[in-house]
């Protein structure tokens, strides 16, 4: 009797912790779902409404006119020409930069798993310090190089930089990744005469699924927030929109359009989510069960 | 002229010596069992052999061609690696017929291939799935059949059998058995369980520290092992090792609170017979000890038998046969009894030794004395 009703009471107990949990992490949610809620709704009032009224209230007028204003005719620099250049710009910077880095890291993780040489471990270590050197230090070196050879102001020369800048990252992930890849698997295909780079194709790569996604949210995410390597190195036709949403928003002349920032704002920060609930989706874990007895 | 010959193989990782001065060789059809404790260096003579690792010195022959400088895919060598190591984003007919893919050969020449192969290891309801989606023993027979379907000169297998569980190891080494009959092939296979040697090879080679301590028949191996590292790495329930005096031909045990036990040898080899007052150890296996019951069958073949009251003080049934244990020259001596044998433990009862089967060693080098 009494048991049963310690049990009880434990039950009970248990659905109090749980209740505080659940409150607690409503309340977390709230707090970082805010902002968001704040830039939507007064991304779609009109300016007098913001001014008038509550940050906070629903709009009583739904206008879409500040989303396209942000997106075509905003004054960005002299032209009115809205985010969209820059969001284009952005995008051919971040597809290559993720592209090429991803693929260069790939197959650097490759290498230093699979093939190994003399000396790997020190290549792998300076890589790794590569990881840990602030945007700051290679700003003027950097510039310099691009001057050098010429790439100085240009989307390839942006991509350069964070495809160098990147590649620590990259490579890292890969190479850990590999290296619980299991090496029999690496002989079997030696054995069976695949070479260097069909070993990579038709085995390693066909299970990298989740490193290859982390690796590209991880890129695509730096590449496209990037505002320093961006400001420093690219010129007007070539700015991305983070340097752009910047001007926008910082321009000094007129009045402030709040609802026109809040726009663009959100504007700037679509793609990087829409990478994350995209490829979130082919997360797919356990690709190498079954390679190995078990 | 062997078919394959290893000649004098070393191999060192750095300062490490892997491998020190291997040389076998098997005859064509052959089945030659590497066997060893952990880290003798089996799984590193498989590699080298197919050419996953380098020599450092020393020459690898197949039909009387070097192959050392070859690379592992044009060797003309199949290997069955410990973990199958089936490629996870394959089918198990893509698995199979991988290596001819790499090698070019056309699609429907392929697929006949794999099919024919499935058949044999009937295994064609199984091509469409994932390595993942199947068993331990079927992952096993699909890795057979990687190897098989390249129908080449020698197959190499490491440690294939040691992840699966006791009853579906002895069921994959009969099959292996039964391939090898079948299909004649030649097969190096590394292991590190005794029995799996000695029920497998032609020869076996016993590994330690990367030398071969004896190559041999599994005969030559069980009943005349080279050295006391032999004696008790092969065989089940292991080989008795008993340190003894020699006496002339006599060999005197010592046994607690009792007068020591005689074996007259009525004549012993030369080299035994002059280690009068070194330390010798006899060697004797399980079952050259036995009761009066089986003493009669030992006595008819064998020329010279001892019978001695002995104590025994554990008795231990294990089926087919009873173990007893009993204690001699302070060391705990395992018997084999015949099945129908009644006695309680604590109590003298008489064994039969059978001398014909008894082996020396010299207890300072561990060499066998001849
Ligand atoms: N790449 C390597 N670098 C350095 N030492 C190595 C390397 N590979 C193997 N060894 C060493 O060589 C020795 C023999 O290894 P090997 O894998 O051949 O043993 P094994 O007989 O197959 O053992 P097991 O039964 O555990 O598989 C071990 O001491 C191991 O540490
Ligand atoms: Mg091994």
């Amino acid at each position: 009797m009494s048991s049963y009703a310690s049990q009880k009471s434990a039950i009970g107990a248990g659905k109090l912790v749980r209740a505080a949990l659940y409150a607690v992490l409503i309340l977390f949610a709230v707090y970082y779902l805010l902002p968001l809620f704040v830039m939507l709704v007064n991304s779609v009032k009109t300016l007098d409404e913001i001014r008038g009224g509550n940050m906070m209230s629903l709009p009583e007028h739904f206008t879409f006119e500040p989303w396209l204003t942000a997106w075509s005719t905003a004054q960005i620099g002299v032209e009115p020409t809205g985010l969209r250049p820059f969001f284009v710009n952005s995008l051919f910077l971040v597809v290559p930069a993720v592209v090429i880095s991803a693929t260069l890291g790939a197959l650097n993780g490759y290498v230093l798993t699979k093939w190994r040489f003399p000396g790997d471990k020190i290549i792998f270590g300076l890589m790794l310090f590569a990881c840990f050197i602030p945007f700051q230090i290679v700003l003027i070196p950097m510039a310099r190089i691009l001057g050098l050879i010429g790439l100085a102001g240009t989307t390839s020369g942006l991509v350069l930089v964070h495809v160098v800048y990147g590649l620590g990252f990259t490579t890292l992930f890969f190479r850990n990744y590999y290296a619980a890849f299991p090496d029999e698997l690496i002989k079997a295909a030696k054995m069976d005469g695949a070479g260097f780079i069909r070993t990579f194709t038709r085995i390693l790569l066909p299970s990298s699924g989740p490193i290859i996604v982390v690796t590209v949210i991880w890129q695509f995410t730096n590449i496209w927030n990037d505002f320093l390597f961006g400001a420093s190195f690219a010129d007007f036709d070539s700015m991305p929109m983070t340097v752009a949403l910047n001007n926008l928003v910082s321009s000094s002349t007129g009045v402030k359009e709040y609802n026109v920032h809040f726009a663009g704002a959100i504007l700037a920060a679509l793609p990087t989510l829409v990478v994350y609930i995209v490829s979130g989706r082919y997360f797919v874990r356990g690709l190498m069960a079954g390679a190995v007895k078990g | 002229m062997a078919f394959l010959e290893i000649d004098n193989v070393c191999k060192s990782f750095g300062p490490v010596d892997v491998l020190k001065n291997i040389s076998l060789d098997v005859e064509e059809g052959g089945f030659l069992v590497l066997v060893g404790p952990s880290g003798c260096g089996k799984s590193t003579l498989l590699n080298t052999i197919a050419g996953l690792e380098g020599l450092t010195t020393g020459e690898i022959r197949i039909d009387g061609d070097v192959i050392d400088d070859l690379p592992p895919a044009e060797r003309n060598i199949a290997m069955v690696f410990q973990s199958y190591a089936l490629y996870p984003n394959m089918n198990v007919g893509q698995n199979i017929a991988f290596g001819l893919e790499m090698r070019g050969m056309p699609k429907a020449e392929r697929d006949a291939k794999v099919q024919e192969v499935a058949k044999t290891l009937q295994i064609e309801a199984l091509l469409e799935r994932r390595p993942g989606q199947l068993s331990g023993g079927q992952r096993q027979r699909v890795a057979m059949g990687r190897a098989l379907v390249r129908n080449p000169k020698l197959f190499l297998f490491d440690e294939p059998l040691s992840n699966l569980d006791a009853k579906l190891r002895v069921d994959m080494r009969t099959e292996i058995k039964r391939m090898h009959q079948t299909f004649g092939t030649t097969i190096v296979y590394v292991t590190h369980d005794q029995i799996e040697a000695m029920t497998l090879g032609t020869k076996i080679a016993v590994l330690k520290g990367g030398i071969v301590q004896q190559y041999g028949t599994p005969a030559e191996i069980y009943n005349n092992p080279s050295n006391l590292f032999v004696a008790d790495f092969m065989g089940s329930p292991a080989m008795n090792l008993i340190p003894v005096e020699i006496d002339g031909s006599w060999v005197r045990l010592t046994r607690d609170g009792d007068d020591p036990l005689v074996l007259d040898f009525d004549q012993l080899p030369a080299s035994v017979g002059n280690m009068s007052g070194k330390q010798v150890i006899m060697g004797i296996r399980p079952e050259a000890i036995t009761d009066s019951q089986g003493g009669a069958a030992t006595r008819a073949s064998s020329h010279r038998t001892v019978t001695a009251k002995c104590r025994i003080d554990v008795v231990e049934p294990a089926g087919a046969d009873i173990f007893a244990i009993t204690a001699l020259g302070g060391k705990e001596v395992v018997t084999r009894l015949h099945q129908d044998w009644v006695g309680q433990a604590g109590q003298n009862h008489d064994l039969v030794f059978n001398l014909d089967k008894v082996v020396f060693f010299d207890a300072q080098s561990g060499e066998r004395l001849r």
